[in-house]
């Protein structure tokens, strides 16, 4: 498949995440749209990564080309565990303060 | 010969001994360390005075005040015949002056009469400094010393505040005059590079036509100041504030001599500046008639001579400005014997009255005050020039030199003569003539006042009568004129330059005849009119004006100091605040402001960074759209 | 050693200072450690010699910046003033009491190390590096113990001097990057070959910096507000020594740097000189405020400074080397004297004082006194100082001396009104119950009194001290 398939998947989920993120309130929904993101972020990576290996492997059979994108698919997603648990951690903590994930209801922490 | 430095040492230590244990020392010790003070400087300077007759001029230098590279100030004293005329003048009346003011302040508290005496030596050191001054510098030194005096002492009883602006007055029309002074000296330091007066007046070749006018009028402007000539007389007679003795020392019979004598030791300069002269001539011609005018109409003794002053002033201007240097010199010195003696004479009135000045409410007092009556008709006789009292051969001399300049302001002289023998003798009759129109209580109290006060009368009366004897002219007796022999290296410069004249012999007899004869017949008029008055009409018309003093004071105000203080305020309120800081705290406020608009953006709210991060990275992709990088890019992808 | 012992004296007792509580304590810390600055100083005005002044060792060497102080006429001249000041002022204002005493004169000790560093710095690093120590104390001196409205003058002071220190710090970098061996050594920058356009930007750079510090219309709005809200022994520093770090700038950098440009621009400069005497003069008239009025006069006298130094002659530089000590001998004493009258009568407004001769006559003698030299009338010191930098500015040019000229006639206007206001006419109820000041700010008035008339009698001493860096300047800037 062209990578512009890829290209294009990636970009409109990317900016459905956006969208979410800028246009709902909902703590939760917020949190999947990130995950959307970093998600599209990561399906660019995995496809340029097997572009680049293939490019590659025409020259050299041993290539690693590439290998790097996918380790950082695997950091992007173990940092992204480990933030939604966190963030989940919060959420749930805000949703036992005020009964509410609207993230609105953040601002005030300042008091 | 190194006596010279003791001149000025003694009124020194007379001032700091008087100024700093005035606490503590009694009345009499003060009194008696203030004029022993004056004194011994008189002593030494009889003793220098017969050194200059028999060995001639001398200076002694005795530091550098000033030493950079070749610019050299010397702290240089010049004794000649010139300064030694004037250093028996400042000591002699300023010792019968300290005298007398021994008993006439003799009021005041410890304190007050300490502070007094210091003041009245500080003021004759400065006046020594002036006259001894090998230079120019140390002449501004004590020029703006007398003027330093002058104000202390015209505002010596300091709880009035109309004192307070009177000497504040005649300090800073002092200083307009010194800043004129100090431009001169700038310009012959920039030309010459040296002030003494020796190195001046000998390479006056270096100076061009234009220099020399440019700095004899500057000079001429410092004099105007301190010698109260229009248009800056008028702190002079509001200088009276200050107790009588000291409008005697200083504001008539030394400081306001500064003026003659600066010009007179710069004489070569003002002969080589002819324009400058006819100034001089017209200046000091003006003033003598214009401050007669205002002395006919004036009612405050004080005022009436301290118009007069300003007036004799004019007359020397007159004869500076004709070239008569002697005649000038020594009209000041018949002036200082006279003028001190009418303001003592006035100071034993005023004493005599309790405080009051005013010669509406006198009348009569001939019989109470034989002494002081006696010594003031003297020196009205003199001031008038009636012969042969001393102010005829001194007024004579300058009136004829006057003709030789210009008839027409030997004419001119001779009515403002004849304008001063009216008012002086008005004056006379008021005060001690008629009936007294006084109060009871001060009718009850007149006396004559104490020896203390009446020997300086008696001295300085005979000195009025006497005085014009060194000056005999050519006329009367050949060769008796004794202080133009003596002054004569002084003048002789300028002799060298100008082209002498001489009036013939008939028409001097005529000028001088008449002039007298006319006098007298005014003496008489005056005396007639005044020594009846009993009634006081308030004045109108032109009469109301010279009783207003042509109302120049008001034209000062109106033209000079409410502008400059309007000014003040504008700049002190619209420009400074409004202007300047307010350009200074707009740049503030504005940042201050743009700030506070900005602080908007950071709202907390985490959805409007993002948004403002995806509509900056749109805006960035619009921007970056045609870049070639980019387009490429995206070729490369699509 | 001298310079190093100068500036460590002051830094090392200033911050010992910081942990002094005690009010007695720390003022006496703050007089024993000025004395001994005072003594030192003496001893290398008088005694030392060639290398036992200077120092010159490495401190930054990557950047080329060396740690080098030299001692010349005018810095010695300078430090003088600062070493004999801060004692007198620490004597003054003895009596004056200020919440955390020991931080007050901790900082004012610090200040003085500041100073002593700019007057001595012969490598520009070190010369901003002092500069800035000098003002930093003072920001804070001023914003806790001022008056009512001291955060605004502070502010104000503040944004002034910082604009006026970044741009010098443009030019220095500026110099810094021309110079063939990267230095900042004053020498090297002595030795740069200039062009046009290049001296011209430098000269700006550091100019308005000067200018703001001396201050010449129309940087001198912070002045006033500054003097009248900081604490009176604050005023003193600032209008006695702290504006001649704006002079000493333009003698030692501007002038030798920027030779050309300064020629060029010295009619400017004069013109705006000259406005902002007879503007501050003019202003000081209509003043009702004792401080506000030494402030503005102080700003006529940095006036005529500026413009006798822009004359370029010899015997107006002169001039501005003596007045520039014996100015800061007169103000200070007039501060003083001010600051006796506020404490006496809560009020520094003319409007409500008067008589105060009869209360206190010593103290009326002594502003007299004050005030006389502050118009200078000879035989009082600041008439050498004036005479002199009015000759120069004659030789400049007669009609400008002219027109500064009639600032002497101001200044006589304004001097005695105050005095007048002050001292003279009758009692009121704001002064009747005055009595004389306490004998400490009498005992330090009488000294600078003396010391006014003796180098009004004899001010070569002071001449002599500066010539050889007149000297040198002179030829620097080949006249």
């Amino acid at each position: 498949m062209p990578i512009q398939y890829y290209i294009g998947l990636a970009a409109t989920l990317f900016c459905i995440g956006i969208t979410g993120v800028l246009i709902r309130r909902n703590a939760i929904i917020i949190f999947m749209c990130i995950e959307l993101m970093l998600n599209a972020v990561n399906l660019l990576l995995v496809a340029f990564s097997k572009m680049h290996y293939a490019t590659a492997f025409i020259r050299n059979a041993n290539t690693t080309a590439g290998s790097d994108a996918q380790l950082f698919v695997f950091f992007i997603m173990v940092v992204a565990a480990a933030e939604v648990s966190v963030g989940l951690a919060i959420i749930v903590m805000m949703y036992r303060n005020t009964h509410s994930v609207d993230v609105n209801y953040l601002n005030r922490l300042k008091n | 010969m190194n006596l010279i430095y003791l001149v000025p040492l003694f009124p020194l230590l007379g001032f700091l001994i008087n100024g700093l244990f005035r606490k503590s020392l009694s009345k009499s010790l003060i009194g008696i360390i203030g004029s022993g003070a004056i004194l011994a400087s008189f002593i030494v300077s009889i003793i220098l005075f017969n050194d200059v007759r028999t060995n001639g001029s001398m200076i002694v230098s005795y530091f550098n005040l000033l030493d950079i590279e070749a610019f050299k100030i010397p702290f240089a004293f010049q004794i000649d015949q010139l300064s030694v005329i004037f250093l028996l003048i400042i000591t002699g009346i300023g010792f019968l002056i300290h005298v007398y003011s021994t008993a006439y302040m003799n009021d005041e508290t410890n304190e007050h009469f300490g502070r007094y005496f210091s003041y009245l030596n500080l003021f004759v050191f400065s006046m020594l400094l002036l006259v001894m001054g090998a230079n120019y510098v140390i002449m501004f030194i004590g020029w703006e010393g007398v003027g330093l005096c002058s104000y202390l002492l015209i505002g010596f009883w300091f709880k009035n505040n109309t004192y307070n602006y009177a000497a504040k007055k005649a300090f800073v029309m002092n200083r307009i005059g010194d800043l004129g002074f100090l431009l001169a000296v700038f310009w012959i330091l920039a030309k010459l590079g040296t002030v003494n007066y020796g190195e001046v007046f000998a390479s006056t070749v270096k100076f061009s036509a234009s220099d020399i006018t440019g700095i004899t009028l500057l000079l001429f402007v410092g004099a105007c100041g301190k010698s109260a000539q229009i248009p800056l007389y008028t702190w002079l007679p509001d200088a009276m504030a200050g107790p009588t003795p000291v409008s005697a020392l200083i504001h008539a019979a030394t400081m306001v001599t500064a003026g003659i004598y600066m010009i007179a030791r710069s004489n070569v300069l003002y002969t080589m500046a002819p324009f400058t002269q006819t100034v001089v001539a017209i200046i000091g011609l003006a003033t003598a008639l214009f401050a007669a005018t205002i002395a006919l109409k004036q009612n405050d003794i004080k005022k009436v001579l301290a118009y007069s002053t300003v007036s004799q002033l004019g007359y020397m201007f007159l004869g500076l400005g004709a070239g008569a240097y002697t005649g000038a010199v020594f009209h000041v010195m018949t002036h200082a014997f006279f003028k001190a003696l009418l303001f003592l004479g006035a100071g034993s009135v005023i004493h005599a009255m309790h405080h009051e000045q005013d010669i509406r409410n006198m009348g009569g007092l001939k019989k109470h005050l034989p002494i002081t009556h006696i010594s003031f008709l003297l020196a009205c006789l003199a001031i008038s020039g009636v012969p042969p009292f001393s102010g005829f051969f001194s007024k004579d001399e300058i009136l004829a030199a006057a003709y030789l300049k210009n008839p027409i302001f030997y004419y001119l002289g001779a009515i403002g003569a004849l304008m001063t023998a009216f008012y002086m003798f008005r004056l006379y009759a008021l005060t001690f003539l008629g009936k007294f129109r006084g109060t009871e209580e001060q009718h009850h109290h007149l006396h004559e006042s104490p020896s203390a006060m009446t020997i300086p009368l008696i001295v300085l009366a005979i000195l009025s009568v006497v005085g014009g004897f060194i000056g005999i002219p050519e006329i009367f007796a050949p060769d008796a004129h004794m202080l133009e022999k003596f002054l004569h290296p002084i003048f002789a410069q300028s002799d060298s330059i100008k082209e002498l004249h001489h009036l013939d012999r008939s028409t001097e007899w005529m000028m001088m005849g008449g002039v007298s004869v006319l006098i007298i017949v005014v003496i008489i008029i005056a005396w007639r009119k005044y020594s009846r008055t009993e009634q006081f009409v308030a004045s109108h018309g032109i009469a109301r004006t010279l009783e207003n003093k042509w109302y120049v004071d008001e034209l000062y105000d109106n033209v000079i100091v409410r502008p400059v203080t309007g000014l003040g305020s504008v700049l002190k309120n619209v420009v400074e605040k409004a202007g300047i800081d307010g350009a200074v705290n707009g740049v503030g406020r504005f940042v201050h402001y743009s700030s506070r608009q900005l602080r908007l953006l950071q709202s907390g709210q985490v959805g409007n960074y993002i948004l403002f991060m995806v509509l900056s990275i749109v805006v960035l992709f619009l921007v970056f759209w045609n870049q070639p990088q980019i387009a490429h890019f995206l070729e490369k992808i699509f | 050693m001298i310079a190093v012992l100068l500036i460590l004296i002051p830094l090392l007792t200033g911050l010992a200072g910081f942990a002094i509580n005690r009010e007695r304590g720390s003022r006496n810390w703050a007089v024993l450690s000025s004395v001994i600055t005072l003594a030192v100083m003496i001893y290398g005005v008088t005694m030392a010699q060639g290398k036992q002044l200077g120092v010159d060792t490495t401190w930054l060497p990557q950047l080329g910046s060396r740690f080098a102080l030299n001692l010349d006429g005018m810095s010695k001249m300078l430090c003088l003033l600062t070493a004999v000041a801060f004692p007198l002022i620490f004597i003054a204002t003895y009596k004056n009491t200020y919440t955390n005493p020991g931080k007050f004169y901790a900082l004012m000790l610090l200040s003085q190390a500041g100073l002593m560093g700019v007057f001595m710095a012969v490598d520009c690093l070190v010369f901003y590096f002092f500069w800035e120590l000098a003002l930093i104390p003072v920001y804070f001196l001023c914003s806790i113990w001022g008056g009512e409205k001291r955060i605004a003058a502070t502010f104000k002071f503040f944004i002034y001097t910082f604009a006026g220190s970044l741009l010098m710090l443009v030019g220095i970098l500026y110099l810094y990057n021309l110079t063939p061996d990267h230095s900042f050594a004053l020498s090297s920058f002595y030795k740069l070959k200039l062009s046009a356009s290049q001296q011209n930007f430098g000269f700006w750079m550091f100019f308005i910096a000067f200018a703001i510090k001396m201050p010449i219309f129309p940087f001198h709005t912070w002045q006033p507000d500054t003097y009248e809200q900081s604490p009176t022994a604050v005023t003193m520093v600032l209008s006695g020594i702290m504006v001649k770090m704006g002079v000493f700038g333009v003698l030692r950098w501007l002038l030798p740097i920027f030779p050309d440009a300064v020629s060029k621009f010295s009619n400017v400069i004069i013109i705006f000189s000259i406005i902002g005497i007879l503007y501050a003069s003019l202003i000081a008239i209509k003043q009702d405020d004792l401080k506000r009025l030494i402030a503005y006069s102080s700003i006529a006298h940095l006036g005529l400074m500026s413009a006798a130094i822009f004359s370029q002659q010899r015997i107006g530089i002169e001039g501005v080397m003596v007045q520039m000590f014996n100015h800061g001998i007169v103000v200070i004493g007039l501060w003083i004297v001010a600051d006796a009258i506020e404490r006496q009568t809560g009020t520094r407004k003319f409007s409500q004082l008067g008589g105060l001769a009869q209360k206190a006559p010593g103290l009326a003698i002594l502003l007299v006194l004050m005030a006389f030299a502050n118009i200078a009338l000879p035989l009082t010191n600041s008439f050498v100082g004036e005479f002199l930098m009015f000759n120069g500015l004659f030789r400049y040019n007669p009609w400008m001396a002219f027109t500064a000229g009639t600032s002497v006639i101001l200044a006589a206007v304004y001097t005695l009104g105050m005095i007048q206001k002050v001292f003279y006419g009758s009692v009121n109820t704001a002064t009747e119950n005055s009595i004389e000041a306490n004998s400490n700010i009498r005992w330090v008035l009488i000294i600078l009194a003396i010391g006014i008339i003796i180098l009004g009698v004899y001010p070569q001493p002071v001449i002599n001290l500066t010539k050889d860096t007149v000297d040198h300047l002179i030829t620097q800037i080949q006249l």
